[in-house]
Protein backbone atom coordinates (compact mmCIF):
# COMPACT_ATOMS: atom_id res chain seq x y z
CA UNK A 1 0.00 0.00 0.00
CA UNK A 2 1.48 3.31 -0.53
CA UNK A 3 1.22 5.99 2.21
CA UNK A 4 -1.66 8.11 1.29
CA UNK A 5 -0.43 10.84 3.83
CA UNK A 6 1.85 13.69 2.14
CA UNK A 7 4.93 14.03 4.16
CA UNK A 8 5.17 17.16 6.40
CA UNK A 9 7.63 19.56 5.06
CA UNK A 10 8.58 22.71 7.02
CA UNK A 11 7.73 24.82 4.21
CA UNK A 12 4.09 23.91 5.03
CA UNK A 13 2.16 26.64 6.61
CA UNK A 14 -0.25 26.59 9.42
CA UNK A 15 -2.86 27.92 11.35
CA UNK A 16 -2.90 28.91 14.91
CA UNK A 17 -4.69 25.88 15.58
CA UNK A 18 -1.87 23.57 14.25
CA UNK A 19 -0.71 22.38 17.27
CA UNK A 20 -4.45 21.69 18.98
CA UNK A 21 -4.83 19.42 15.78
CA UNK A 22 -1.63 17.72 16.00
CA UNK A 23 -2.40 17.06 19.67
CA UNK A 24 -5.94 16.10 19.10
CA UNK A 25 -4.23 13.18 16.55
CA UNK A 26 -5.77 14.43 14.06
CA UNK A 27 -4.26 13.00 10.48
CA UNK A 28 -2.46 16.34 8.49
CA UNK A 29 -2.33 16.68 4.59
CA UNK A 30 -0.72 19.30 2.50
CA UNK A 31 -3.78 21.10 1.23
CA UNK A 32 -2.61 24.19 -0.86
CA UNK A 33 0.63 24.51 1.14
CA UNK A 34 -1.37 24.59 4.17
CA UNK A 35 -0.64 21.77 7.03
CA UNK A 36 -3.89 21.12 7.49
CA UNK A 37 -6.59 18.36 9.34
CA UNK A 38 -7.96 16.01 6.66
CA UNK A 39 -9.91 13.63 9.67
CA UNK A 40 -9.96 12.94 13.48
CA UNK A 41 -9.68 9.38 14.28
CA UNK A 42 -10.80 10.67 17.81
CA UNK A 43 -14.25 11.71 16.11
CA UNK A 44 -14.36 8.26 14.74
CA UNK A 45 -13.23 9.56 10.88
CA UNK A 46 -13.90 11.31 7.67
CA UNK A 47 -17.63 9.50 7.48
CA UNK A 48 -18.52 9.74 11.15
CA UNK A 49 -17.74 13.54 11.24
CA UNK A 50 -19.49 13.76 7.80
CA UNK A 51 -22.75 12.21 9.83
CA UNK A 52 -22.31 14.33 12.29
CA UNK A 53 -22.48 17.85 10.52
CA UNK A 54 -25.78 16.36 8.35
CA UNK A 55 -27.16 15.37 12.01
CA UNK A 56 -26.17 17.44 14.88
CA UNK A 57 -22.88 20.13 14.48
CA UNK A 58 -19.24 19.83 13.80
CA UNK A 59 -16.71 22.29 14.24
CA UNK A 60 -13.90 23.26 10.99
CA UNK A 61 -10.71 25.02 11.47
CA UNK A 62 -10.69 27.01 7.63
CA UNK A 63 -8.45 29.72 9.40
CA UNK A 64 -6.37 29.35 6.03
CA UNK A 65 -8.91 31.23 4.32
CA UNK A 66 -7.81 34.45 3.29
CA UNK A 67 -9.57 37.91 3.90
CA UNK A 68 -9.35 40.98 2.11
CA UNK A 69 -10.70 44.20 3.12
CA UNK A 70 -11.75 46.99 1.01
CA UNK A 71 -12.52 50.26 1.51
CA UNK A 72 -13.10 54.00 0.09
CA UNK A 73 -10.31 56.13 0.51
CA UNK A 74 -11.33 59.94 -0.12
CA UNK A 75 -14.49 59.74 -1.25
CA UNK A 76 -17.31 57.77 -0.59
CA UNK A 77 -18.84 54.52 -3.39
CA UNK A 78 -15.11 54.29 -4.34
CA UNK A 79 -14.81 50.59 -2.47
CA UNK A 80 -18.25 49.45 -4.13
CA UNK A 81 -16.73 50.95 -7.36
CA UNK A 82 -13.83 48.94 -7.18
CA UNK A 83 -15.56 45.84 -5.51
CA UNK A 84 -18.34 45.87 -8.43
CA UNK A 85 -15.30 46.06 -11.02
CA UNK A 86 -13.63 43.13 -9.46
CA UNK A 87 -16.52 40.71 -8.99
CA UNK A 88 -19.42 39.51 -10.89
CA UNK A 89 -22.39 39.58 -8.51
CA UNK A 90 -24.36 43.00 -7.72
CA UNK A 91 -22.39 43.97 -4.60
CA UNK A 92 -24.91 47.15 -4.72
CA UNK A 93 -27.51 44.99 -3.85
CA UNK A 94 -25.92 44.12 -0.64
CA UNK A 95 -27.54 45.82 3.12
CA UNK A 96 -24.58 45.83 5.50
CA UNK A 97 -24.23 42.94 7.29
CA UNK A 98 -25.26 40.80 3.64
CA UNK A 99 -23.01 38.77 2.23
CA UNK A 100 -22.93 36.75 -1.17
CA UNK A 101 -21.63 34.31 -3.08
CA UNK A 102 -19.76 35.69 -5.97
CA UNK A 103 -16.18 35.46 -7.92
CA UNK A 104 -13.47 37.40 -9.05
CA UNK A 105 -12.85 36.99 -13.13
CA UNK A 106 -9.78 37.04 -15.57
CA UNK A 107 -10.85 38.98 -19.03
CA UNK A 108 -11.53 35.60 -20.83
CA UNK A 109 -14.48 35.09 -17.95
CA UNK A 110 -12.90 32.22 -16.51
CA UNK A 111 -12.14 32.15 -12.62
CA UNK A 112 -9.43 33.94 -10.17
CA UNK A 113 -11.13 32.84 -7.51
CA UNK A 114 -15.03 32.35 -5.88
CA UNK A 115 -15.24 34.65 -2.89
CA UNK A 116 -17.73 35.05 -0.37
CA UNK A 117 -18.51 39.04 -0.42
CA UNK A 118 -19.24 40.44 3.02
CA UNK A 119 -21.00 44.63 3.55
CA UNK A 120 -19.46 45.71 6.80
CA UNK A 121 -20.35 48.98 5.92
CA UNK A 122 -21.57 51.55 3.16
CA UNK A 123 -17.55 51.64 1.85
CA UNK A 124 -16.47 48.81 3.95
CA UNK A 125 -16.43 45.46 2.13
CA UNK A 126 -14.62 41.78 3.56
CA UNK A 127 -14.06 39.54 0.54
CA UNK A 128 -13.19 35.91 1.56
CA UNK A 129 -11.04 33.89 -0.78
CA UNK A 130 -9.27 30.49 -1.04
CA UNK A 131 -6.68 29.31 0.86
CA UNK A 132 -4.39 27.86 -2.65
CA UNK A 133 -4.83 31.09 -4.05
CA UNK A 134 -4.23 33.55 -1.34
CA UNK A 135 -0.92 35.55 -2.93
CA UNK A 136 -2.59 35.58 -6.55
CA UNK A 137 -5.96 36.76 -5.53
CA UNK A 138 -4.26 39.29 -3.18
CA UNK A 139 -2.20 40.80 -5.82
CA UNK A 140 -4.57 40.92 -8.53
CA UNK A 141 -6.81 42.50 -6.03
CA UNK A 142 -4.85 45.00 -5.60
CA UNK A 143 -3.70 45.46 -9.27
CA UNK A 144 -7.11 45.38 -10.69
CA UNK A 145 -8.37 48.53 -7.80
CA UNK A 146 -5.41 50.81 -8.58
CA UNK A 147 -7.41 53.88 -9.62
CA UNK A 148 -10.40 53.01 -7.74
CA UNK A 149 -9.06 55.65 -4.57
CA UNK A 150 -9.64 52.35 -2.02
CA UNK A 151 -7.79 50.63 0.96
CA UNK A 152 -6.77 47.38 0.32
CA UNK A 153 -5.53 45.01 3.57
CA UNK A 154 -4.69 41.40 3.45
CA UNK A 155 -6.53 40.43 6.64
CA UNK A 156 -5.78 36.97 6.12
CA UNK A 157 -3.40 36.37 9.15
CA UNK A 158 -5.32 38.70 11.47
CA UNK A 159 -8.09 35.91 12.11
CA UNK A 160 -8.77 32.62 13.32
CA UNK A 161 -11.84 31.44 10.93
CA UNK A 162 -14.03 28.36 12.52
CA UNK A 163 -17.24 27.31 10.64
CA UNK A 164 -19.72 25.71 13.06
CA UNK A 165 -21.67 23.52 10.92
CA UNK A 166 -24.98 21.58 11.02
CA UNK A 167 -28.72 21.92 12.02
CA UNK A 168 -27.09 22.11 15.70
CA UNK A 169 -24.59 24.62 15.04
CA UNK A 170 -27.42 27.79 16.41
CA UNK A 171 -27.76 25.62 19.75
CA UNK A 172 -24.07 25.49 20.18
CA UNK A 173 -22.87 29.25 19.32
CA UNK A 174 -26.32 30.75 21.23
CA UNK A 175 -24.44 29.37 24.59
CA UNK A 176 -21.26 31.87 23.40
CA UNK A 177 -22.78 34.61 22.46
CA UNK A 178 -24.88 37.71 23.30
CA UNK A 179 -26.25 38.07 19.86
CA UNK A 180 -29.35 37.06 18.59
CA UNK A 181 -28.86 34.65 16.32
CA UNK A 182 -32.10 33.81 15.04
CA UNK A 183 -32.26 37.37 13.72
CA UNK A 184 -28.94 36.68 11.07
CA UNK A 185 -31.09 34.92 8.16
CA UNK A 186 -28.39 33.06 5.79
CA UNK A 187 -25.79 34.52 4.19
CA UNK A 188 -26.26 37.76 6.73
CA UNK A 189 -23.73 38.32 9.38
CA UNK A 190 -23.34 40.77 12.02
CA UNK A 191 -20.70 41.42 15.01
CA UNK A 192 -21.06 40.54 18.51
CA UNK A 193 -19.39 39.14 22.18
CA UNK A 194 -18.54 35.49 21.27
CA UNK A 195 -16.67 33.87 24.15
CA UNK A 196 -16.14 36.98 25.88
CA UNK A 197 -14.19 38.71 22.64
CA UNK A 198 -16.33 41.93 21.37
CA UNK A 199 -17.28 42.69 18.03
CA UNK A 200 -16.34 39.27 16.97
CA UNK A 201 -17.58 38.93 12.98
CA UNK A 202 -20.07 35.87 13.17
CA UNK A 203 -21.33 35.01 9.37
CA UNK A 204 -24.14 32.38 8.93
CA UNK A 205 -22.25 30.87 6.14
CA UNK A 206 -20.41 27.80 5.31
CA UNK A 207 -19.16 25.27 2.87
CA UNK A 208 -21.69 22.33 3.87
CA UNK A 209 -24.69 22.80 2.78
CA UNK A 210 -26.12 22.65 6.48
CA UNK A 211 -27.29 25.63 8.34
CA UNK A 212 -24.01 27.02 10.46
CA UNK A 213 -21.65 29.66 11.42
CA UNK A 214 -18.42 31.13 10.31
CA UNK A 215 -16.71 33.40 13.29
CA UNK A 216 -13.88 35.18 12.66
CA UNK A 217 -11.90 35.60 16.00
CA UNK A 218 -8.12 36.91 16.97
CA UNK A 219 -5.36 34.43 15.60
CA UNK A 220 -3.47 34.76 18.36
CA UNK A 221 -2.74 31.05 19.69
CA UNK A 222 -4.29 31.33 22.88
CA UNK A 223 -7.19 32.71 21.91
CA UNK A 224 -7.86 30.79 18.95
CA UNK A 225 -7.46 27.39 21.57
CA UNK A 226 -9.49 28.93 24.08
CA UNK A 227 -12.42 29.51 21.22
CA UNK A 228 -12.22 26.49 19.88
CA UNK A 229 -12.62 24.81 23.17
CA UNK A 230 -15.30 26.95 24.12
CA UNK A 231 -17.33 25.38 20.99
CA UNK A 232 -16.06 22.08 21.60
CA UNK A 233 -17.50 22.48 25.70
CA UNK A 234 -20.97 24.23 24.41
CA UNK A 235 -21.51 21.91 21.58
CA UNK A 236 -21.04 18.53 24.11
CA UNK A 237 -24.22 17.60 24.67
CA UNK A 238 -24.99 17.65 20.49
CA UNK A 239 -22.75 15.49 20.07
CA UNK A 240 -19.80 17.94 18.14
CA UNK A 241 -17.00 16.69 16.48
CA UNK A 242 -13.72 18.47 15.76
CA UNK A 243 -14.05 18.24 11.61
CA UNK A 244 -11.52 17.76 8.75
CA UNK A 245 -11.08 18.98 5.43
CA UNK A 246 -11.72 15.56 3.88
CA UNK A 247 -15.70 15.51 5.27
CA UNK A 248 -15.51 19.09 3.87
CA UNK A 249 -15.08 18.16 0.79
CA UNK A 250 -17.38 15.35 0.40
CA UNK A 251 -20.10 17.92 2.46
CA UNK A 252 -19.80 20.33 -0.22
CA UNK A 253 -19.51 18.19 -3.20
CA UNK A 254 -22.75 16.31 -2.06
CA UNK A 255 -24.20 19.84 -1.70
CA UNK A 256 -22.66 20.95 -5.53
CA UNK A 257 -20.66 23.92 -3.88
CA UNK A 258 -17.20 24.57 -6.12
CA UNK A 259 -13.93 24.14 -5.27
CA UNK A 260 -11.10 25.96 -6.79
CA UNK A 261 -8.62 24.39 -8.70
CA UNK A 262 -11.76 21.30 -9.55
CA UNK A 263 -15.35 22.51 -10.84
CA UNK A 264 -13.47 26.40 -11.64
CA UNK A 265 -10.22 27.49 -12.19
CA UNK A 266 -8.15 29.88 -14.82
CA UNK A 267 -10.16 27.46 -17.88
CA UNK A 268 -13.42 27.20 -17.16
CA UNK A 269 -15.67 30.34 -17.69
CA UNK A 270 -19.02 31.31 -15.58
CA UNK A 271 -21.56 29.87 -18.19
CA UNK A 272 -19.87 26.57 -17.86
CA UNK A 273 -19.46 26.15 -14.06
CA UNK A 274 -23.34 26.68 -14.10
CA UNK A 275 -23.12 29.83 -11.38
CA UNK A 276 -24.38 32.40 -13.69
CA UNK A 277 -27.10 33.25 -11.58
CA UNK A 278 -24.58 34.55 -9.08
CA UNK A 279 -23.26 36.76 -12.07
CA UNK A 280 -25.23 39.89 -12.85
CA UNK A 281 -24.44 41.31 -16.28
CA UNK A 282 -26.97 44.31 -15.92
CA UNK A 283 -25.19 45.18 -13.62
CA UNK A 284 -22.73 47.33 -15.60
CA UNK A 285 -19.29 46.53 -16.72
CA UNK A 286 -16.75 44.18 -14.59
CA UNK A 287 -13.64 42.12 -15.25
CA UNK A 288 -14.49 39.49 -17.57
CA UNK A 289 -18.18 40.52 -18.58
CA UNK A 290 -17.36 41.39 -22.72
CA UNK A 291 -15.73 37.86 -22.67
CA UNK A 292 -18.75 35.91 -21.25
CA UNK A 293 -20.96 37.67 -23.70
CA UNK A 294 -19.26 36.52 -26.69
CA UNK A 295 -19.04 33.09 -24.62
CA UNK A 296 -22.73 33.00 -24.16
CA UNK A 297 -23.81 33.83 -27.68
CA UNK A 298 -21.32 31.04 -28.95
CA UNK A 299 -22.85 28.82 -26.92
CA UNK A 300 -21.58 26.06 -24.42
CA UNK A 301 -19.22 23.36 -25.90
CA UNK A 302 -19.06 21.56 -21.89
CA UNK A 303 -20.86 22.11 -18.74
CA UNK A 304 -21.20 20.69 -15.14
CA UNK A 305 -23.30 17.91 -14.54
CA UNK A 306 -24.02 15.19 -11.70
CA UNK A 307 -22.87 11.78 -11.81
CA UNK A 308 -24.28 9.01 -10.10
CA UNK A 309 -22.07 5.62 -10.43
CA UNK A 310 -24.26 2.90 -11.73
CA UNK A 311 -21.27 0.40 -11.75
CA UNK A 312 -19.32 -0.86 -9.10
CA UNK A 313 -16.60 1.65 -8.74
CA UNK A 314 -15.59 5.39 -7.35
CA UNK A 315 -14.81 8.26 -9.86
CA UNK A 316 -12.20 9.95 -8.80
CA UNK A 317 -11.29 13.58 -9.81
CA UNK A 318 -9.49 13.58 -13.25
CA UNK A 319 -10.82 11.19 -14.11
CA UNK A 320 -12.14 10.60 -18.18
CA UNK A 321 -16.09 10.22 -19.09
CA UNK A 322 -16.29 8.45 -22.39
CA UNK A 323 -20.07 7.71 -24.20
CA UNK A 324 -20.57 3.68 -24.80
CA UNK A 325 -18.52 4.07 -27.77
CA UNK A 326 -15.35 4.74 -25.33
CA UNK A 327 -15.34 7.81 -27.30
CA UNK A 328 -13.71 10.43 -24.73
CA UNK A 329 -16.44 13.14 -23.99
CA UNK A 330 -15.16 14.93 -20.97
CA UNK A 331 -13.75 14.36 -17.30
CA UNK A 332 -14.37 13.93 -13.68
CA UNK A 333 -13.96 17.42 -11.59
CA UNK A 334 -14.63 15.76 -7.94
CA UNK A 335 -15.61 12.01 -7.58
CA UNK A 336 -16.17 10.26 -4.10
CA UNK A 337 -18.38 7.86 -2.39
CA UNK A 338 -21.08 10.10 -0.26
CA UNK A 339 -21.70 9.08 2.71
CA UNK A 340 -25.03 10.54 2.81
CA UNK A 341 -26.60 8.90 -0.01
CA UNK A 342 -24.40 5.72 0.66
CA UNK A 343 -23.99 6.14 -3.78
CA UNK A 344 -20.76 6.90 -5.51
CA UNK A 345 -20.94 10.91 -7.09
CA UNK A 346 -19.26 12.93 -8.93
CA UNK A 347 -19.19 16.37 -11.35
CA UNK A 348 -18.14 16.28 -13.89
CA UNK A 349 -18.03 18.21 -17.73
CA UNK A 350 -18.99 16.88 -20.19
CA UNK A 351 -20.86 18.04 -23.82
CA UNK A 352 -24.17 19.58 -23.42
CA UNK A 353 -25.43 16.50 -25.52
CA UNK A 354 -24.83 14.57 -22.52
CA UNK A 355 -26.30 16.56 -19.94
CA UNK A 356 -29.88 15.68 -19.92
CA UNK A 357 -30.93 13.67 -16.41
CA UNK A 358 -30.96 9.98 -17.19
CA UNK A 359 -28.39 10.08 -19.77
CA UNK A 360 -25.24 7.61 -19.70
CA UNK A 361 -21.61 8.31 -19.14
CA UNK A 362 -18.98 6.18 -18.72
CA UNK A 363 -16.11 7.04 -16.18
CA UNK A 364 -12.96 5.43 -16.88
CA UNK A 365 -11.51 4.11 -13.71
CA UNK A 366 -7.97 1.86 -14.08
CA UNK A 367 -8.90 1.30 -17.96
CA UNK A 368 -12.40 0.00 -17.21
CA UNK A 369 -15.33 1.56 -18.72
CA UNK A 370 -17.68 2.12 -16.09
CA UNK A 371 -21.43 3.42 -16.12
CA UNK A 372 -22.72 6.10 -14.55
CA UNK A 373 -26.04 8.22 -15.22
CA UNK A 374 -26.54 12.21 -15.32
CA UNK A 375 -28.84 12.57 -12.16
CA UNK A 376 -30.02 16.14 -10.81
CA UNK A 377 -28.08 18.27 -8.49
CA UNK A 378 -27.50 19.26 -5.57
CA UNK A 379 -27.39 16.08 -4.56
CA UNK A 380 -28.48 16.72 -1.50
CA UNK A 381 -30.48 19.46 -0.54
CA UNK A 382 -30.93 20.36 3.73
CA UNK A 383 -34.09 19.38 4.44
CA UNK A 384 -36.38 22.08 5.15
CA UNK A 385 -37.40 23.66 8.84
CA UNK A 386 -40.31 22.39 9.93
CA UNK A 387 -43.07 24.82 10.39
CA UNK A 388 -43.11 26.72 14.00
CA UNK A 389 -46.08 25.22 16.12
CA UNK A 390 -48.33 28.12 16.92
CA UNK A 391 -48.90 27.56 20.34
CA UNK A 392 -45.74 25.99 22.16
CA UNK B 1 -3.15 -3.70 17.47
CA UNK B 2 -0.79 -6.59 17.45
CA UNK B 3 1.07 -7.66 14.49
CA UNK B 4 1.39 -11.23 14.24
CA UNK B 5 4.60 -12.77 14.83
CA UNK B 6 4.11 -15.53 12.57
CA UNK B 7 3.15 -12.78 9.35
CA UNK B 8 5.91 -11.01 7.45
CA UNK B 9 5.61 -7.48 6.50
CA UNK B 10 6.33 -5.25 3.52
CA UNK B 11 7.69 -1.28 3.82
CA UNK B 12 4.46 -0.76 1.46
CA UNK B 13 2.08 -2.42 4.59
CA UNK B 14 1.23 -5.45 3.33
CA UNK B 15 1.48 -9.07 5.62
CA UNK B 16 1.73 -12.12 3.70
CA UNK B 17 1.05 -15.57 6.35
CA UNK B 18 3.07 -18.42 4.40
CA UNK B 19 2.42 -21.79 4.89
CA UNK B 20 3.95 -24.91 2.93
CA UNK B 21 3.28 -23.06 -0.53
CA UNK B 22 0.46 -21.28 0.17
CA UNK B 23 0.28 -17.76 1.42
CA UNK B 24 -2.33 -15.35 2.91
CA UNK B 25 -2.16 -11.44 2.03
CA UNK B 26 -3.70 -8.47 3.61
CA UNK B 27 -2.97 -4.67 4.64
CA UNK B 28 -1.51 -4.30 7.97
CA UNK B 29 -3.29 -2.24 10.69
CA UNK B 30 -1.52 0.69 9.99
CA UNK B 31 -2.10 0.97 6.64
CA UNK B 32 -5.75 1.07 7.33
CA UNK B 33 -5.46 3.58 9.65
CA UNK B 34 -3.75 5.69 7.48
CA UNK B 35 -6.34 4.97 4.96
CA UNK B 36 -9.30 5.90 6.93
CA UNK B 37 -12.51 4.34 6.26
CA UNK B 38 -12.58 1.60 3.15
CA UNK B 39 -15.49 2.10 1.25
CA UNK B 40 -13.93 0.18 -1.57
CA UNK B 41 -11.91 -2.82 -2.74
CA UNK B 42 -11.05 -4.33 -6.22
CA UNK B 43 -8.98 -7.67 -5.89
CA UNK B 44 -7.77 -10.20 -8.98
CA UNK B 45 -10.31 -13.09 -9.94
CA UNK B 46 -8.54 -16.52 -9.04
CA UNK B 47 -6.22 -17.87 -11.64
CA UNK B 48 -4.98 -14.80 -11.62
CA UNK B 49 -1.22 -14.51 -11.71
CA UNK B 50 0.78 -11.82 -9.30
CA UNK B 51 4.21 -10.64 -9.22
CA UNK B 52 6.15 -10.01 -6.38
CA UNK B 53 6.56 -6.06 -6.57
CA UNK B 54 3.16 -5.18 -8.57
CA UNK B 55 0.00 -3.92 -7.85
CA UNK B 56 -2.35 -6.60 -7.96
CA UNK B 57 -5.16 -4.87 -6.40
CA UNK B 58 -6.79 -1.59 -4.78
CA UNK B 59 -8.33 -0.53 -1.51
CA UNK B 60 -9.88 2.86 -1.49
CA UNK B 61 -10.96 5.04 1.75
CA UNK B 62 -13.38 7.73 1.08
CA UNK B 63 -10.48 10.16 0.27
CA UNK B 64 -8.03 8.19 -1.51
CA UNK B 65 -7.20 5.39 -3.96
CA UNK B 66 -4.63 3.00 -2.77
CA UNK B 67 -2.79 0.22 -4.94
CA UNK B 68 -1.72 -3.24 -3.34
CA UNK B 69 1.77 -4.88 -4.09
CA UNK B 70 2.18 -8.64 -4.22
CA UNK B 71 4.76 -9.24 -1.34
CA UNK B 72 5.84 -12.32 -3.62
CA UNK B 73 5.14 -14.03 -6.99
CA UNK B 74 2.04 -16.47 -7.20
CA UNK B 75 -1.49 -17.81 -8.75
CA UNK B 76 -4.15 -16.17 -6.80
CA UNK B 77 -6.74 -18.92 -5.59
CA UNK B 78 -9.29 -17.03 -3.67
CA UNK B 79 -9.98 -13.84 -3.74
CA UNK B 80 -12.00 -12.19 0.03
CA UNK B 81 -15.37 -11.71 -1.97
CA UNK B 82 -17.15 -11.05 1.34
CA UNK B 83 -14.95 -7.85 1.19
CA UNK B 84 -16.95 -6.27 -1.47
CA UNK B 85 -19.89 -5.79 0.49
CA UNK B 86 -18.30 -5.45 3.76
CA UNK B 87 -14.94 -3.37 2.96
CA UNK B 88 -15.46 -1.80 6.75
CA UNK B 89 -13.82 -5.00 7.77
CA UNK B 90 -10.50 -4.05 6.95
CA UNK B 91 -10.57 -1.32 9.41
CA UNK B 92 -11.75 -3.41 11.93
CA UNK B 93 -10.01 -6.98 11.67
CA UNK B 94 -7.48 -5.74 8.85
CA UNK B 95 -4.76 -8.92 9.99
CA UNK B 96 -7.49 -11.62 10.52
CA UNK B 97 -10.91 -11.67 8.47
CA UNK B 98 -9.96 -8.80 6.09
CA UNK B 99 -7.41 -10.62 4.33
CA UNK B 100 -7.73 -9.99 1.03
CA UNK B 101 -6.18 -12.99 -1.43
CA UNK B 102 -4.99 -16.53 -0.92
CA UNK B 103 -1.84 -17.12 -3.54
CA UNK B 104 -0.49 -20.03 -4.74
CA UNK B 105 3.71 -19.56 -4.63
CA UNK B 106 5.26 -19.78 -7.76
CA UNK B 107 8.77 -20.86 -6.52
CA UNK B 108 10.00 -21.32 -2.86
CA UNK B 109 8.93 -18.00 -1.64
CA UNK B 110 11.98 -15.42 -1.64
CA UNK B 111 10.35 -14.23 1.94
CA UNK B 112 14.15 -12.54 2.77
CA UNK B 113 13.67 -8.89 1.78
CA UNK B 114 10.57 -9.19 4.61
CA UNK B 115 10.12 -7.49 8.15
CA UNK B 116 9.39 -9.76 10.51
CA UNK B 117 7.16 -8.54 13.28
CA UNK B 118 9.38 -6.16 15.39
CA UNK B 119 11.31 -4.75 12.91
CA UNK B 120 7.59 -3.64 10.92
CA UNK B 121 6.29 -2.59 14.17
CA UNK B 122 10.11 -0.80 14.61
CA UNK B 123 9.84 0.53 11.03
CA UNK B 124 5.78 2.00 11.64
CA UNK B 125 7.01 3.99 14.85
CA UNK B 126 10.36 5.60 12.82
CA UNK B 127 7.55 7.14 10.17
CA UNK B 128 5.47 8.08 13.30
CA UNK B 129 8.42 9.98 14.22
CA UNK B 130 8.95 11.66 10.48
CA UNK B 131 5.49 12.59 10.86
CA UNK B 132 5.57 14.47 14.10
CA UNK B 133 8.69 15.85 13.38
Amino acid sequence: MESVTTPLTSELRKTPLNGLHRRLGAKMVNFGGWDMPVEYPSSGGLIAEHRAVRSSVGVFDVSHMGDIRIRSGSKPGRALAAVQHISMNDASKLAIGQAHYSAMLYPEGTFVDDVIVHRLGEDDFLLVINAGTREKDINWVRANTKGFDCVVEDLSDAYTQLAIQGPRAADVLRKLTDSDLSSIKNYWFTHGTVCGLKNTLIARTGYTGEDGFEIYVPSDGATSEKVWNQVIEAGREYGIVPCGLGCRNTLRLESKMALYGHEISDKINVGEAGLDRYCKMEKGDFVGRAALERAKAAGLTRTLVGLEMVDRGIARDDYRCCNEAGEAVGVVTSGSPSPTLGKNIALAYVPPAYSAVGTAVYVEIRGQKCKAQVVPTPFYRRPKKAAAPLVS
Amino acid sequence: MAYPKQYRYTKEHEWIDVKGNLATIGITDYAQHELGDVVFVELPKPGTKIEAGKSFGTVESVKAVSEIYAPVGGEVIEANTELQNTPEKINTDPHGAAWLIKVRLTDAANLSGLMDAAAYEAYIASKGKEASA
